[in-house]
Parts: structure tokens; sequence; C-alpha cells
């Protein structure tokens, strides 16, 4: 049995697109493949859909069928003495740490909400501010359990399915429906990171930062004033944190503010921006150098405003992702941030950091060794289209790609030539399953 | 995952409900033991394996039909000896039906009737007195009731009736029970829009349709302290204090 509903009330976090989806709730990991029972019957395609995180379309599948995993939220097992999680598909990160913090443990890495599901997490092989350390969200995969369209659900681990593992890691929800998750946590001696602030006042002073606190601090992101120019481009400030060595080990807590209405939209306007920017400098600047926070405030400040997304108005907005390669990096960041500044655009909080080496275990996997660059845009339709065209522009030049978590517009040219290896997932994707973005990226 | 010297044992009926398996969660999370009664067998493994990764100090379970007619007094024994002696019994089950099939087809109607009040009624009943002869300061019975049972209305009168006699049953009780020191506390839980697959056909949206665990956190809040009636959300408390002090000439001319 699995309920199935016809709604438009579905959008993904960047609240462009409002579509018609038939929406399937199963209530447990034996009605998965009802689904795709249910799919062939109307000859529609699925695709799995949990927190509704990512920013464009790569979460959505207009006049499909989207796979809710929000009632497949039981955890299955916890080892204390090893650390070994398995859980549901759609059990967030926020459940995983209520459990594992007490326990003295934390995940690996973190991206910067944890209101994203363990098979979200594997879909996008997420990453946090730790990557240059440990890698992204794949690399503490033990195994999961994947449904497809032509048998039962079977176990995915490295070993014995290496294909379908890569094709997974980073593999958009793809290759098969997640049923299950089995991940590696990691010990940890208190719920506190020691973090220390280091303000740079153009963006080559951000790439020296980069370079020596990359072997001192496990977590590492600077945020940029995207609205500076001239000498003064890209000024931010860095953060560098280590987790305390003392402490209690107690859970966040979840409530405070909720967004109720959309802001109108013209709340975030140049003026409001830079305003934001210069005081959040200052507030940043005028801290003290050296702090202890507790990991909910130093991985998830804007977890703390419930739909924060409200704020950019009710056209919502796009966040755009990119990553270059060190090689180019020094030329090309400050060439991005030159062109958002002339447009006038940008957002509260931009952020820079750089990747580590170490591959991701995905076909698809976004990190690369580089320089990563994230930041909002509030939509304005063609004006701010042809921004982000111009941008894409940049990054392909450099050598780099766009997160296809974030995006929800990019040319087919634009992906191909970021993820060479996509052709390698289409042959595996399971052939029930897509979503608008990748019909997009792939002309399909 | 607190101290286990505070650690209670609560016996859930109906623990395959979306409003009982997010108060088991809290319960679970706070490291108290729990005795799950539900029928399916692997929903409740599932549950119990859930549970215990949050932190539950033990998770028992019984698969049985609640609405059988089954041995309670002998279940809830079971239950106290599996993970010892019962701090708080919940009854959470229930079933909604369908009331135009309920006024033709009488055995439905029955239905309704002997799941949410006969068989609710005969385990409060057996809830009651296990815990009257098996004393522990700071008992609590808590059954989940229904605003449906506050006035009769024609879409849901039968379900209503049901959960309205249950209401009573329980007021009775914590009628008994309020002045006698070191009794248990009765609580009957009234709800009202619950999200949840029981309603999953209901078309929903607006402010009165409260999730699952807005549900737990109340129940919690009430397995603790508060009087023998409540409602959650709250504000129904005050929806249906109007809702009954409605003329019938203006009850009659509205679709409810």
């Amino acid at each position: 049995m699995i309920h199935m509903s016809r709604t438009n009330a579905i959008r993904s976090w960047g609240r462009v697109v409002r579509a018609d989806h038939v929406l399937a709730r199963p209530h447990s990991l034996g009605d998965v493949g009802a689904a795709f029972d249910a799919a062939k019957a109307r000859d529609l395609t699925i695709l799995g859909h949990g927190l509704g995180r990512s920013y464009g379309d790569s979460n959505l599948n207009p006049d499909n069928i989207l796979l809710a995993t929000t009632a497949l939220n039981r955890f299955i097992s916890f080892d204390r003495e090893t650390g070994v999680l398995r859980a549901e598909a759609g059990v967030s990160l926020d459940e995983v740490l209520r459990v594992a913090v007490p326990a003295g443990y934390f995940i690996h890495t973190t991206p910067g909400t944890r209101y994203v599901t363990l098979a979200g997490a594997i879909a996008n092989d997420v990453h946090g501010k730790n990557h240059h350390s440990a890698g992204s969200f794949g690399e503490n995969v033990r195994a999961f359990g994947l449904v497809r369209s032509d048998g039962a659900e079977c176990a995915v681990d490295p070993e014995t399915a290496p294909e379908q593992f890569a094709a997974t890691i980073g593999g958009l929800g793809l290759t098969g429906l997640i049923t299950w998750v089995e991940i590696q946590l990691v010990p940890i001696a208190a719920a506190y990171i020691d973090q220390t602030l280091i303000p740079f006042s153009h963006v080559d002073g951000f790439f020296d930062i980069a370079s020596t606190a990359a072997d001192t601090f496990e977590h590492t992101v600077a945020w940029i004033d995207c609205t500076a120019r001239g000498a003064q481009l890209g000024r931010g400030v860095f953060s560098a944190g280590k987790w305390a060595a003392t402490g209690d080990l107690i859970a966040h807590q979840n409530g405070g503010p909720t967004l109720p209405v959309d802001l109108p939209g013209q709340a975030l306007n140049p003026l409001t921006l830079k305003a934001f920017n210069t005081l959040y400098r200052w507030r940043q600047t005028s801290k003290p150098a050296v702090s202890r926070s507790h990991y909910s405030s130093f991985f998830y400040p804007l977890d703390s405003i419930g739909n924060w997304n409200r704020a950019y108005g009710s056209k919502g907005f796009f966040q755009y992702q990119c990553v270059v390669p060190h090689s180019t990096a020094r030329d090309a960041i400050p060439a991005l941030l030159e062109r958002i500044a002339r447009a006038n655009e940008g957002s509260m909080l931009a952020v820079l950091k750089s990747f580590g080496d170490k591959p991701g275990r995905g076909l698809l996997s976004f990190p690369m060794p580089g320089a990563t660059l994230a930041l909002d845009f509030r939509n304005r339709g063609a004006a701010t289209l042809a921004l982000m065209a111009d941008l894409d522009t940049i990054v392909c030049d450099a050598g780099g790609r766009l997160y296809p978590a974030k995006d929800g517009r990019i040319s087919a040219s634009v992906f191909q030539a970021g993820y060479p290896d996509w052709q390698a997932l289409e042959s595996l994707r399971d052939p029930l399953i897509s979503s608008s973005f990748w019909r997009r990226v792939t002309n399909s | 995952m607190t101290a286990t010297i505070s650690s209670k044992h609560f016996v859930i009926l109906g623990a395959g409900s979306a409003s009982a398996i997010a108060t088991a969660r809290r319960l679970a999370t706070d490291g108290h033991a729990l005795t799950l009664l539900a029928r399916r067998a692997d929903v409740l493994a599932e549950s119990a394996a859930d549970l215990k990764v949050r932190g539950a100090r033990q998770v028992h379970v019984i698969a049985t039909d609640l609405a059988d007619n089954v041995d309670q007094k002998a279940i809830l024994l079971d239950a106290q000896a599996a993970c010892g002696v019962i701090d708080g019994v919940l009854v959470f089950y229930g079933v909604l039906g369908d009331q135009a099939r309920a006024e033709i087809d009488l055995s439905h109607a029955r239905e309704i009737i002997d799941v949410n009040f006969t068989s609710a009624a005969l385990w409060v009943l057996a809830a009651a007195e296990h815990l009257e002869t098996h004393p522990k300061p700071d008992q609590v019975l808590l059954t989940i009731s229904s605003v449906a049972g506050d006035r009769g209305r024609r879409s849901n009168y039968v379900y209503g009736a049901a959960k309205g006699g249950l209401s009573v049953l329980v007021q009775g009780l914590a009628h008994k029970w309020a002045n006698k020191t070191g009794a248990p506390r009765a609580v009957n839980m009234k709800l009202g829009f619950v999200d949840t697959p029981m309603t999953a056909d209901i078309e929903k949206g607006g402010p009165l349709w409260a999730q699952p665990d807005d549900i737990a956190q109340a129940v919690c809040r009430a397995i603790q302290s508060g009087g023998p009636v409540q409602y959650a959300p709250w504000f129904w408390r005050w929806i249906m204090l109007a809702i009954r002090a409605t003329p019938a000439f203006i009850f009659n001319k509205v679709n409810l």
C-alpha cells in the first residue's frame, strides 16, 4: 500500500519553480517498491524527495511522481562502541545528531544545514567546512539499500558493488530509490568548536590564509563581503575551527523564530545588502579572535531561523555555487566577485572555501581540489539569469563546475563540460527515475 | 539518555499510530522503558529498533489486535514483568471509519464503536485497576480522544459518539481519583485535526492541522502535570467551547 495524491505544494528551497507532482508517501521500507508499480501503471517517472533543501530543480520531477521519504524516518541500529549507525533514508542529520552527540559522536562531515536526509546527503555527496581534511559525505558511507525498478532491494557497498556505489554517491537519486543508509560516525570529546576569526581586506588575503590554515584547522570557511569593490574586492573574515577537547556532550535544541510570511521582494536590495554586509563585517571583526561556540551555531547558523528562504520574497531566489581548480582560482574568484559587485547583486552570506585534494567517491561528486564560492541572488528574472550566465562563462573558462544541488538553470553544455563522467551515470540511471534537472542537463 | 534513576515504564496501546510513534520517540530520548502494543509485529519490531537507538532503556513489544477480546489484565502483568512497575498507560489507538457507510452498514458502525469505545473502555478499566493494585508515585493513565466527541455533527457522529463515550469514562475515573492521595492521574486528551496516515485522504491545509510531534509534545507535558481534560493543540479548548455554546438553530445551518 502506498498513498498517492496530487499536489502543487512542493517547491525546492529556492522557491522559484511551482509545479504539479504526484506525491507518493510510503510509510515503511517495504512499501517503496510499490511506487515503481504505480509509476509503471501511470507511465510516469519517480524521484526520491526528502526535506527539499536542494535549491533548484534537482529534487523536482514535475507532472511525475515524487516519493516522499519523510515517513521513512526510523533508526535501525547504532553501535555505541564503534560509531556505526544505520537508519532509514528519510532520517535527517538533525535526528542523527540528537542520537550521536550525547553518545560522543558526530557525523564525519556536515553541510550548512542539519535539515537534510541521509539519502539526500548521499545523493548530493554533500560537503562541509572540513572538506580539506575529511572529504565529502560519501567518505563515511559504508553501505546503503537501493530499490530499482527491475527488482528487489539490494544492499550496496563499495566492495561488492563498486560501480553502483560510485554512481549513487552524488548520483542525484537517479540510480534507484535509497531505502536505508549505514554511516561511520566519528568520535568527539565535546559538543563545542574552538573558533578563530581572521579578517582579510582583499580576496588575495583569503588564499594566503587558507593555504596555511588548512594544515592546522579541521574546519575552515570564509565569509565574503560581496558588495565590496576595487581595493577591497572580496574582503571578508576567515573562520577556522577545531573540536574542543573538553566540555559537555549536549545536542542542539530545535525551535526558535520562523519567518511566517514571505518578505517583500524589495526587502533585500543593493542598499540593504550593502548595509548588512558592512555591519556583519564590523560585528565579525569586533568579536574576540578566539572563541568557543556550540556546534549548532558554528555549523548551522541559518537553521536557527525557520523558513529563512522566505526572506527573498515570493519570487524566490537562486543559489550559485561553483568550484574552480587551484591553478585558476586566484584569477577566477576575483573575476566572479568583480562581476557580482558590478551587478549590485549578491547576498548577505557569501562564502568562500578551499576544498582539499581528496577526490569524491562518486562519479558526479561536486568537490574538486580548488576554491568554491557560494552565494544567493534574489530572482529578478532575466537580469539575474544573465548575470549567472556570465558567471558560468568565467567558471567554465577556469576549468570549474557548478553544484547540481544548488542549480536550477545551467545549460547542458555547461553541465557536461564540468562533469565529463555524466554519461556513465546516465548508463546506470534507473530508467524509471528522472528529475527536472537531469532532463535539462542531458537534453532529454 | 538521561539518568536511569528517573527512568520510567510506559505502556503504549496502539503504538503504530503516528502520534504514538512521535510520543514514544520523545519518551525514548529521555531514557524511559516502553512496552508497545499494536497489531503488526513487523511494524513493532521496526519501532523497537528505532526507539532503542534513540535511547530507550528497554523496549518490549506485544503484537495483538487491541480491539479483539483479549485478556487485558494478563497483558499488563506481562508488560510489568518485562520492564518493571508501570508508570503510565497511554491509550492511542482508534479508527476514524466512514460515517456515510456506518449509517447504512451496521457492521461498520459496530466496528467504529467497538474499536473506539468498547475495547478502549475495557482497556482503561483494566489499566485503572492495574495501576491501583501496583501503585507507584506519579502514575498516569492517558487516553487519546477527539474533539469530535464534544458535540455531535453530521460528518462523523458515530465516531464522535464512541470517542465522546470514552471521554466520559475517563472523566469519571479522574473524578474517582481526584481526592485520593497517591492515586494515579487520569487524563483525557482531545485531539483536533492531525496530519497522519489516518487522515491521509482528507484535504489538508490551514493553521488547524497539527503535526504528530505537536501531539507528542502535549502528551509528554500531560504525563507530567495538568488537568483531567486537555486539548491538543491547546486552542481547540476554546474552539470547542464556542462550538458547544452555539445554539442549535445556528449550528444546524453549518455544514460541519
